[in-house]
């Protein structure tokens, strides 16, 4: 560590230097593609934490504004040919604007410290929460705000943040999940499953579908109770401290040695807790046990075609032709590089055409907390996703992250025309379901 | 001089604070930097001059820039220099399919170029390792090349007509849609590969081709290099010109099977991509003739793509070869050291010893049908020790080249990287040549000055 606590100059500098600035990250970042400016591109962001490493810029508000601004979607690092690790960079250097204090906003710090310091590292506060909100559903207090019009006088940020709240499900995944469940017949393999935190209150559903999945493919599936979150959203908005709390604590309630796989179906979850090993790599008590625990991690599709899945049998009255299309959440396709799985789930399925979307790759907007730290960029996304998913008239949007589910059914501004967005693995589970 | 900027183009398109002149004091280059004093983005060419004579008035440098893909440090800011960053003009004009032309702003991608002559059956075939980035304006300042050069030529072969702003502002239509145009000197060639020494590209006008019909991939294997460079030799004694022809030397090879697992063996010395295009019957029949030819010459294993999907794995080989190597070391310097076809084999034997001899890690890959090569230096520029060792043996590579008659860069440009080797090229009156038209087009010496050449 450097002699000011810098996390930027104290990182290995052959990870700054692996860029070589040959712009190929370029067409691939969306911030970029918004403005046209360096400044707002990987390799600019680059360049400004390099320069800040040898002491050629200082940590400026500008340079906070600009990590603000970086979606965090790690599609830079699928075109880079260098492997630079950008996610590394990224990370440190939001925490580096944190811990200068450049980052911006009083009601940027609100949300962070409800969410991120609060909410989130507390599971009982998040239920808590999700019970509250889903007590305001089923009185129709929602509804009734939303007619009275009482949002068009309030500030219009308060009447988006609202549209933005989590629709919470009637059950959590502790009531439609037993701590353990046995495949019928043989069990051939023995999986944990994570249920997140936000798929937990709000997707429960997504859940309940892997283990059934699971089940179906001979897993015997252990889901414990009282689960906290992993720690991505700390992760990626500059909270590292956090972060690395959460991670020990994940680390401890799971023993790596007592399952073959340790299952995600959250993306942006999926990706950080595949680098647990990385985060407390400096930590003598918990690196080799991180990293042997991130080595177990699997994305469900990934573990399902690494077990070779069973493709689920047509009913008898055959199946309904169904057109699916698929977005590709940054942290599976990006962070992950697990693009050819999902599809060979959803191909799986009787009666699913697949229509391949144009820019399945590219970020809808959603990318943890940026909707609301950066509202205009998030919706130009959004937007285009949606755009792009018009195009392909799929009546069925599949995606694997929760964040992703919410923005493109937001994107959707009406009823009509609206397509199902779902998990593929809730998919796949309707189709074993109707066998 | 900012205030006039910002008045002339308006706030959003002036930069000048700190983080924004990082960001723009580079291109792709290797180690080179440099802070701008300000970076300026026009949208007309009629933008371009006010701004020209704007830094005529006050003696500042412009630097033209198109995406910062550049090799040779073309594009990296000079001290106190005006960027003029050309991507704001990426309006492709007209797709002209009665004459087989495209006209198009400077900041127009190369990949949208050919995206759009596909569109209508035609096809733009100078295809540079980075043209989903590049700018045709920066293609044109450099000369781009790329991978099908054999048989299609490079950039400089498809400019008809070009838009420049001279260095006193002053805006020159050259060139036209004719194929046949001898009215005075052919000035659009002199603009060509100037990098932005003469001039600021503001508009191109392109020539297309028809769109070959089909296409066949075939990748060979050797165990001797030589072998491969006497099948290179063979295809083109057979009159057969394939539209490309890459080559991977032996650590190139390891390093890619190591990283994309494309199942090549680990203990061949040399690689073949070969590509040939145009009518079908044509293409079955080179292919057939090609696969003979390889055989013949001793390799040890040919595969010829069955369909399109083989034919991208195929390629993935190829195309990876840059990635591959590029994450081996934190310092990667491209270099492309160019040799007459015929001399290939004995300009890679030599690159290969001279980096044992200065204990480097040197790896070659390029377009063997054009001579064109990419020694890569796999090396750490924080190590004062090695990047000696590395300018060592780029000088006694660029010596080599040019005593088998070849040339110091084939396609990335003079710029800064290789200015010190260009005289040794020339000579003496060529060098006065190049310095004369320097000094009749740009007597300030305001536009790029230092690069190519210093006056």
């Amino acid at each position: 560590m450097s002699a000011d606590g810098n996390l930027l100059k104290a990182l290995d500098y052959s990870v700054v230097q692996q860029c070589m600035h040959c712009g190929l990250c370029l067409p691939s970042c969306p911030t970029y593609l918004e403005t046209g400016r360096e400044r707002n591109s990987p390799r600019g962001r680059i360049a400004l934490i390099r320069a800040i490493a040898d002491d050629e810029l200082d940590v400026t508000r500008a340079f906070a504004d600009e990590m603000s601004y970086c979606l965090g979607c790690l599609a830079c690092t699928s075109a880079c040919p260098a492997g630079v690790d950008y996610g590394t960079l990224f990370e440190s250097a939001r925490a580096e604007s944190e811990r200068k204090g450049a980052a911006p906003g009083a009601a940027r710090s609100l949300v962070r410290l409800v969410t991120l310091r609060f909410l989130l590292v507390r599971p009982w506060a998040l239920r808590l929460a999700g019970r509250m909100l889903r007590a305001f559903d089923a009185s129709g207090l929602r509804k009734l705000l939303r007619k009275s019009g009482l949002y068009s006088v309030l500030p219009r940020r308060m009447g988006e943040l609202e549209r933005q709240a989590l629709q919470i499900r009637g059950e959590f995944s502790d009531e439609l999940i037993a701590p353990l469940e046995r495949p019928e017949g043989k069990s051939r393999h023995r999986v944990t499953v994570l249920t997140g935190c936000i798929q937990d209150i709000a997707f429960s559903e997504v859940n309940r579908a892997t283990v059934d999945v699971l089940l179906a493919n001979s897993c015997e599936v252990e889901t414990p109770r009282g689960q906290s979150c992993c720690g991505s959203l700390h992760a990626h908005n500059g909270d590292l401290g956090t972060a690395r709390m959460l991670a020990r604590r994940q680390i401890d309630s799971v023993d790596p040695d007592g399952c073959d796989a340790i299952i995600s179906n959250s993306a942006g979850c999926g990706a950080h807790l595949k680098r647990y090993g990385h985060l407390l790599a400096d930590d003598p008590a918990y690196s080799t046990r991180a990293a042997a625990w991130s080595a177990k991690v699997r994305d469900i599709s990934e573990w399902l075609v690494e077990i070779g899945f069973r493709p689920p049998k047509a009913s008898s009255a055959g199946p309904a032709p169904v057109a699916v299309t698929y977005h590709e959440a940054c942290h599976l396709c990006h962070g992950q590089r697990i693009t050819s799985q999902p599809r060979e789930m959803l191909r799986s399925i009787p009666g699913v055409e697949l229509r391949e979307c144009p820019e399945s790759t590219m970020c809808c907007g959603s990318a943890g907390v940026y909707s609301l730290t950066q509202p205009s960029t998030s919706a130009w996304l959004r937007d285009r996703k949606v755009g792009h998913i018009k195009s392909t008239g799929a009546t069925v949007v599949a995606t694997a992250n929760p964040g992703c589910q919410l923005q493109i059914q937001q994107g959707f501004k009406d009823a009509a025309g609206m397509p199902r967005v779902v998990h593929p693995v809730v998919l796949l589970a309707e189709a074993y379901r109707a066998e | 001089m900012i205030d006039d900027l910002i008045k002339l183009l308006g706030q959003d398109n002036v930069l000048v604070e700190r983080e924004d002149l990082i960001a723009y004091s580079f291109d792709a280059t290797a180690v080179l930097r440099q802070l701008p004093r300000v970076v300026v983005f026009p949208r007309t060419a009629a933008e371009v001059s006010a701004v020209l004579k704007l830094s005529r008035g006050h003696r500042v440098p412009v630097v033209a820039r198109g995406s910062g893909t550049g090799l040779s440090g073309g594009s990296v800011p000079v001290e106190g220099s005006v960027v003029v960053c050309l991507v704001k003009m990426d309006r492709i004009e007209e797709v002209d399919a009665r004459n087989f032309t495209l006209r198009a702003g400077a900041g127009v991608l190369t990949q949208a170029i050919y995206a759009a002559a596909d569109e209508v059956g035609l096809f733009y075939p100078p295809d540079p390792g980075s043209m989903k980035v590049s700018t045709i304006g920066g293609n044109v300042a450099e000369n781009s090349g790329g991978l099908r050069g054999l048989k299609y030529g490079v950039t400089r072969d498809y400019v008809m007509g070009l838009e420049v702003v001279l260095a006193d502002g002053e805006v020159c239509h050259l060139g036209n849609k004719c194929v046949k145009d001898v009215a005075g000197y052919s000035m659009k060639d002199l603009f060509i590969g100037s990098e932005g020494t003469l001039g600021i590209v503001t508009e191109v006008l392109l020539r297309l081709v028809p769109r070959p019909a089909a296409r066949q991939t075939l990748l060979a294997t050797y165990s001797r290099m030589d072998a491969a460079a006497e099948t290179v030799s063979a295809i083109i004694a057979a009159r057969i010109v394939p539209c490309t022809l890459e080559f991977l030397d032996s650590k190139t090879l390891r390093c890619v099977e190591e990283y994309a697992h494309v199942g090549l063996p680990m203990d061949a010395e040399a690689l073949l991509l070969i590509e040939v295009d145009g009518h079908p019957a044509a293409v079955a029949d080179e292919a057939a003739r090609i696969r003979e030819l390889c055989a013949a010459n001793g390799a040890t294993s040919v595969r010829l793509a069955a369909d399109a999907a083989e034919a991208a794995r195929l390629a993935t080989a190829r195309r990876s070869a840059f990635s591959a190597l590029a994450r081996m070391r934190p310092t990667t310097i491209l270099e492309d050291a160019t040799v007459p076809r015929s001399e290939l084999a004995a300009m890679i034997r030599f690159i290969q010893e001279t980096g044992a001899r200065h204990r480097l890690e040197i790896a070659t890959f390029g377009h063997f049908g054009d001579g064109n090569l990419h020694p890569t230096f796999l090396t750490d520029e924080r190590d004062g020790d090695e990047m000696h060792r590395v300018e060592s043996a780029m000088r006694e590579i660029f010596a080599k080249a040019l005593e088998l008659g070849g040339t110091i860069t084939g396609e990335h440009g003079v710029g800064l990287a290789k200015k010190a080797f260009l005289k040794g090229q020339l000579g003496d009156g060529s060098y006065a040549l190049l310095r004369q038209v320097k000094r009749a087009l740009d007597p300030d010496n305001l536009l790029n000055p230092g690069k190519i050449l210093d006056l």
